[in-house]
């Protein structure tokens, strides 16, 4: 029934359009803040080089606001075409952030950047900075609800299975929208796109200085990217903590999968800094460790164990064990529904349900299941050890390097010496992919590493696909390269142009 | 939450709120497709296109997000029918979405480079950006009026045996025309009451010629329900209980999509609506009332969006392969505590959108003329 090519492809369909939807957003995050903060400036002071920067940095928020709309409506579609199950399975209560995102944030920033760009001269001075707080507010909102669905992908708490209805139901919309997880992602995330924002202005503005032109224009917005970019850049790392240590309460393998942890250590854990992790001996070579750094990490503490990898499954094992009596549980409710002593069974094994799901990977009748074909759905629950663990590494070095890249900055800014340093401005200029590939590993590590499940411990990805071809989502994959690639050309080409222009050249006073 | 509704009401709201969202989506986004579609037809030069683009740039994309929140809305309260109807079209999703992402690129990029060249293309892909989603929304209400062939296995699992020529049937393609039809007679008319001189001239008989086309081919789409087979529940279905499209007995039946007509009279508002609408919007722009034109066109669209919806009611997407597994109001919705929590947030937000698209539509209000256009170097 389910063509494992078709979700082997969904998945690579879905993880590229995301990535590069996620080219565009922590920049519009950023970005729209920034402008927000520069044209308060202009209100407060009435100096038109206020006005100028606004406009420029607005001009260029455009170019890139633009395909951030366009493929976002590609993400709100896929659920549909390539996870019809995973739609009917959980749309009761993943649906309903995704509208509300439309119906609160969506209206408000579409509806106001229309007259961010149009309503300079139609509007007052308030009025307008009154516009562009509304549409960094619709921006930002529209990163609180996506990722109130994300954490419930990652953590799914206020709902539970009807065997009625064959799907999740939401039990508590409280218990969605105050999800710890999703409130730490959304601060976590938000403020890796003001990174974003700040890194675009900061390395622009750099690359300005370096040509030695448009230096009152450039040192101003260092100024403003500086200070916004150290907060955030702080932010990012504290909440990233804090968003380890959410998980590590709630996705365990994820956690033991990041730090290549095979077995439970005696408290406090080590922090393996470098290695090479090896999915198939369990263990990792060439390690580096810090002693007790996991353990204050994950448990902010230094007597409870971080569990292990090796011990995680075996605990699957059980899970899914209880899961399967879940299962026919759900099998007996189905042709009688009346009946208590099925209804009480499955309440009490409802948790594992997902984890009987697992076995539809290896059989179609789930409770026939063989030890074998239990123990291979149990390891089927650890993600990809070696990528995690190098892409979650990385992120973190970069987050680091940024707090620093930014304090210097800041420190620059204060002592009025931005444009004396060219090695300075050289780095700067340089830096500037790295958010986006801090943003691009960290949304790696979230969703890779919430594999082999599309609702953590619900349901697993094999099964979430819709009843389509190989063919067909190859065509539509193949689709979206060659055109993504045309947009990714002309976006760049237009962004490098309006760039070179400069705020002269766009009709501004630079 | 709302213990006063029961779940049968709540189902009955939110069958009325998505036809609400898909109607502001077609009278809304609707003008901006249809401008897009008569964008390479009615401007002479670069400066009267730019007319066009920027008569709809400031405002197309709050438009658009009508079409996002209809498809949400779809997701959170109708999920199998959201599951069934994108994964069932998928090649012609994959069309539209491709159309669509052309639009906000399109407007945004085309006036940034001087090149003639660069401009001409991008017009011709905001003409797509129009047109395919125009075509391809109306086809697959058609065939939502034909139903889809989808089955559903014991675990709600849907399986589909169709092809992307399979929705081309004819009575499905006659759809797709009235609805490029009737979104090119809205786009005009708004060119109409929008643009500066020449253009709005040919938009008026763009928009009245339109409007002809439109009510020719929505009257031949109403001759030929009185034959079409439609769906008819048999035996008795429980409006409250939980959402499973497995319980219930459905027959085909030619003309069943006009029962609801014959036994509520009062619903036949709705295509007429459609053709009155139609005809006042000429009428109106003879005696040069542009805005009066435009809203009448707006209700055309309107009433043609509810003529499918009341047609098939309580069916929101029948299956033709197995009609006993069609998706129903009463059997395909999210469950009463989602419907119920979704119903408070549109009533509490819906009317502050109103209210602030309105405020943004006054601020804009006027005609664009090429002068303007000129002088604003933020202008598309």
């Amino acid at each position: 029934m389910i063509d494992p090519h078709a979700v082997d492809l969904s998945r690579l369909q879905f993880g590229l359009t995301a990535l590069y939807h996620f080219l565009f957003v922590p920049l519009t995050l950023g970005l729209s803040v920034l402008l927000a903060i520069m044209e308060s400036v202009y209100v407060m002071t009435g100096r038109a080089i206020w006005r100028s920067m606004t406009r420029y940095w607005g001009l260029l928020f455009g170019i890139n606001f633009a395909m951030g709309v366009a493929t976002g409506i590609t993400m709100e579609f896929q659920f549909g075409t390539n996870w019809a199950y995973y739609s009917h399975y959980v749309g009761d209560i993943f649906g309903a952030p995704l509208a509300l995102e439309g119906l609160t944030a969506f209206f408000l920033e579409a509806t106001f950047v229309g007259l961010f760009f149009f309503g300079w001269d139609r509007l007052s001075r308030v009025s307008h900075l009154a516009v562009t707080c509304l549409l960094a507010l619709g921006t930002n909102l529209s990163a609180l609800w996506i990722l109130v669905a994300n954490g419930w992908m990652q953590h799914p708490v206020g709902a539970s299975f009807n065997p009625q209805s064959m799907r999740m139901e939401l039990t508590s919309f409280y218990d969605v929208f105050f999800n710890p997880v999703a409130q730490d992602k959304f601060v976590h995330t938000v403020s890796a796109g003001y990174v974003t924002g700040s890194m675009f202005v900061l390395s622009v503005s750099a690359w300005f200085l370096l040509r030695g032109r448009n230096r009152a224009f450039a040192k101003r917005s260092m100024t403003v990217a500086a200070s916004f970019g150290l907060a955030s850049a702080l932010s990012v790392v504290v909440l990233g903590d804090e968003s380890g240590y959410t998980a590590s309460a709630n996705q365990k393998m994820k956690i033991a999968a990041i730090e290549a942890m095979w077995q439970t250590e005696p408290p406090p854990a080590s922090f393996t800094i470098f290695g090479f992790p090896d999915l198939q001996a369990r263990r990792t070579d060439y390690a580096i460790r810090v002693p007790w750094l996991m353990g204050l990490i994950a448990t902010r503490s230094i007597d409870q164990p971080v569990p292990g990898i090796e011990n995680l499954v075996a605990d699957n094992v059980q899970r899914i064990q209880s899961g399967l009596l879940a299962y026919s549980a759900v099998d007996q409710l189905r042709s009688r529904p009346a009946d208590a002593g099925a209804q009480a069974q499955l309440n009490t094994h409802a948790g594992d349900l997902g984890y009987a799901l697992l076995l539809k990977r290896y059989t179609d009748k789930v409770i026939d299941a063989t030890p074998a074909q239990i123990q291979q759905a149990a390891w089927d629950t650890v993600p990809g050890v070696l990528p995690l663990f190098w892409a979650f590494r990385f992120m973190v070095g970069l987050g680091f390097y940024f707090i620093a890249l930014f304090a210097l900055s800041f420190w620059l800014s204060a002592k009025r010496r931005l444009d004396t340093y060219p090695a300075y401005l050289h780095v700067v200029l340089w830096s500037l992919p790295l958010p986006w590939l801090a943003a691009e590993l960290g949304w790696f590590v979230a969703e890779y590493g919430r594999q082999p499940w599309t609702i953590d411990g619900v349901l697993p990805t094999y099964l979430s696909v819709s009843s389509i071809s190989s063919g067909s989502v190859a065509a539509s994959l193949t689709g979206f390269v060659l055109f993504y690639s045309a947009l990714a050309v002309v976006e760049i080409y237009l962004m490098v142009k309006y760039i070179r222009l400069g705020p002269e050249g766009s009709g501004e006073n630079g | 939450m709302l213990q006063f509704l029961d779940y049968e009401t709540l189902r009955v709201i939110w069958w009325l709120l998505l036809g609400v969202l898909l109607m502001g989506f077609a009278a809304m986004d609707g003008f901006d497709l249809g401008v897009g579609m008569w964008l390479p037809f009615l401007a002479k030069t670069d400066s009267e296109r730019r007319m066009i683009i920027n008569s709809v740039g400031p405002v197309w994309e709050g438009n658009q997000v009508w079409l996002i929140l209809g498809a949400g809305a779809i997701f959170a309260a109708w999920p199998p029918v959201y599951a069934v109807a994108f994964s069932a079209f998928y090649p012609a999703m994959f069309l539209v979405l491709c159309a669509l992402i052309l639009r906000p690129v399109g407007f945004k990029y085309r006036s940034k480079l001087e090149n003639p060249r660069w401009r001409e293309a991008w017009d011709w892909l905001l003409f797509v950006g129009g047109l395919v989603p125009a075509l391809v929304f109306g086809v697959a209400v058609g065939n939502a009026l034909l139903g889809a062939p989808f089955r559903f296995d014991g675990d709600l699992r849907m399986s589909y045996e169709g092809s992307l020529l399979g929705l081309f049937q004819p009575f499905a393609v006659l759809a797709g025309l009235v609805s490029v039809a009737m979104l090119a007679m809205h786009g005009a008319a708004y060119l109409a009451a929008k643009a500066g001189a020449p253009v709005a001239a040919r938009a008026r008989r763009a928009a009245s010629l339109a409007a002809w086309v439109f009510i020719v081919l929505f009257a031949i789409g109403g001759l030929w329900t009185v034959n079409l087979a439609g769906y008819r529940i048999v035996g008795r279905l429980a409006h409250d209980v939980a959402s499973n499209p497995l319980h219930k007995q459905v027959v085909r039946q030619a003309g069943a999509w006009l029962a609801n007509y014959s036994a509520m009279p009062w619903t036949m508002i709705a295509p007429a609506l459609g053709f009155i609408g139609a005809a006042l919007m000429v009428l109106a722009l003879r005696t040069r009332h542009d805005k009066l034109a435009f809203i009448a066109s707006g209700a055309a669209v309107k009433g043609v969006v509810a003529t499918a919806g009341l047609s098939m009611f309580p069916f929101i997407l029948p299956s033709s392969l197995d009609p006993s597994m069609s998706l129903t109001v009463w059997d395909a919705s999210s469950s009463r505590a989602t419907l119920a929590l979704m119903l408070v947030a549109v009533v509490l937000i819906l009317p502050a959108v109103l209210a602030y698209t309105a405020f943004v539509y006054r601020v804009l209000r006027g005609r664009v003329t090429p002068g303007r256009v000129e002088a604003d170097p933020h202008s598309y």
